[in-house]
């Protein structure tokens, strides 16, 4: 599954649905008709830097420096993206 | 991913309403004969609460961590300050869903939608013949409600289509979501007719059968298959078919919070038909106190309030003793379980129901349609026609 995603890619939240921060939660949320999905802190730091500008491979590299105590960061953010899209949350803009 | 998680933990243990649906009104040009509304809504059509107070409703709850906002009714659009309520709260962080029968919506009135932010429009749609339409809404707006899909459509929204599921529309269910594909709908949720409210008045006259529902069932499957991702299809199973209850509102209290047109808040749309409870209201002590503090939403919260069989049942986390409200219309006892469940003394009600639908005589009994007149007789405990139609013990 993960091999569909490409360092190169660039995605962006998909139409209808909404990524934002939830204060009372304290975790990011997505937002869609009838439904809602709480994501917990990695997903979260992940997904606010899809914004359809960034490539996956830029958002690997800024999580990489930021955590670098984290061993194999990479496979789960790209972990995560395998999941996002399957789940409709992101659409490739590129 | 948990290694990311960096001192971000989400607070998971403390209940939260999520899901805040604001019942704005009891008006409605509509009078469908599967209602949920109270039979006896029209006590509550002079009292609604003005903009101000549901602008501190919308303030308060979202501060409590309510984030999906459903405006319903009665039809919403029977209001005039809808655009302010939608344009408030998009300011406050919702993600805001106006759920209508299409009357009233006009170009001027989405166009303010769109730019107040509202996030979706959830249409209500009945069949594909106008007969049917026409018929079980008591109404002529089944070329209506094509003309408002459209306009959705064209205004960028997600189409959002609710049809709910009776005896009379039960065999079109793939023509119906043929037709909602062509309307291009992204979601499409075939709701079965759950029986509180008018539906209750009017359930022999609405159930499907078995057999019915099995073919609708499978019609549903086929078109999923063919039409894939590009159209979400939720079927809603009706739980008098199930041999389990559901966990009802996802759990008292748990995520649900229902603010009715004259202020009253609720765990469930039913729950005033619930025996010995005095519900809180927004005009007295908040929303904050209504969900953490009032003995009514702390009532059957969680499950220590469970007798039994339930108490005991290795299943009880999966359905906390189903409806409350059922339990009690169907049985008399509100903290009896879920009739619909076959561990359920009550079980029997829930057949001869089943049994009442097969029955010609009651099958045929003309429907009482949810009007102003209708309500009005409710209210003043003209109850002798919902009794006729009870499966009494």
């Amino acid at each position: 599954m993960e091999k569909n995603i490409q360092h190169s890619d660039i995605y962006a939240i998909a139409l209808h649905h909404r990524f934002q921060w939830e204060e009372v939660q304290q975790s990011h949320v997505i937002l869609f008709p009838e439904g809602m999905v709480k994501l917990h802190g990695g997903a979260g730091e992940i997904l606010k830097r899809v914004d359809g500008k960034t490539s996956v491979g830029d958002i690997v590299e800024e999580l990489k420096a930021l955590f670098p105590e984290v061993a194999d960061i990479e496979a789960d953010i790209v972990g995560m993206f395998d999941l996002a899209v399957g789940k409709a949350w992101l659409r490739k803009v590129n | 991913m948990a290694q990311l998680n960096n001192g971000v933990a989400a607070n998971i243990t403390q209940k939260q309403p999520l899901w805040l649906l604001a019942e704005v009104t009891y008006r409605c040009p509509l009078h469908c004969a599967f209602c949920y509304n109270p039979t006896d809504y029209d006590k509550h059509t002079k009292n609604e609460l003005t903009t101000e107070q549901w602008i501190n409703a919308l303030r308060d709850a979202r501060k409590m961590g309510a984030i999906q906002l459903g405006i319903s009714g009665g039809e919403p659009l029977l209001r005039d300050d809808i655009e302010e309520i939608v344009a408030e709260a998009h300011k406050l962080g919702y993600y805001s869903n106006l759920i209508t029968s299409g009357v009233g919506l006009t170009e001027k009135r989405i166009q303010a939608f769109k730019e107040g932010g509202l996030d979706h429009i959830q249409l209500s749609m009945h069949d594909i013949t106008e007969e049917i339409n026409n018929f079980i809404t008591n109404t002529k707006t089944f070329e209506l409600k094509k003309k408002v899909a459209a306009m959705i459509k064209g205004h960028g929204y997600p189409m959002v289509l609710n049809v709910v599921i009776h005896r009379y529309n039960i065999g079109h269910v793939d023509k119906i979501l043929e037709m909602a594909e062509a309307l291009g709908a992204d979601y499409v949720e075939l709701a079965n007719t759950q029986y509180y409210g008018w539906s209750l008045v009017n359930r022999s006259q609405l159930m499907p059968t078995r057999e019915q529902l099995a073919e609708a069932e499978r019609m549903t499957n086929a078109f999923r298959e063919r039409v894939g991702n590009k159209m979400k299809v939720f079927f809603v199973v009706p739980d008098y078919f199930a041999e389990r209850p559901k966990k009802c509102m996802n759990g008292w209290g748990e995520v649900f919070m229902i603010v009715t047109a004259n202020g009253d808040v609720l765990p469930c749309h039913s729950a005033r038909s619930l025996p010995g409870l005095t519900f809180p209201n927004v005009r007295e002590n908040g929303l904050e106190w209504a969900w953490k503090e009032s003995p009514a939403f702390n009532k059957y919260r969680g499950m220590d309030w469970l007798k039994e069989p339930c108490r005991s049942c290795d299943e009880k986390e999966k359905d906390l003793g189903g409806c409350r409200c059922q339990a009690y219309l169907l049985s008399g006892d509100a903290e009896a379980a879920d009739p619909v469940c076959t561990k359920s003394p009550h079980r029997h009600l829930i057949d001869a129901a089943i049994k009442d639908s097969e029955n010609p005589l009651l099958r045929e009994q003309p429907i009482i349609f949810r009007t102003d007149k209708n309500s009005k007789k409710y209210a003043e405990g003209d109850r002798e026609r919902v009794d006729q139609f009870h499966s009494l013990p």
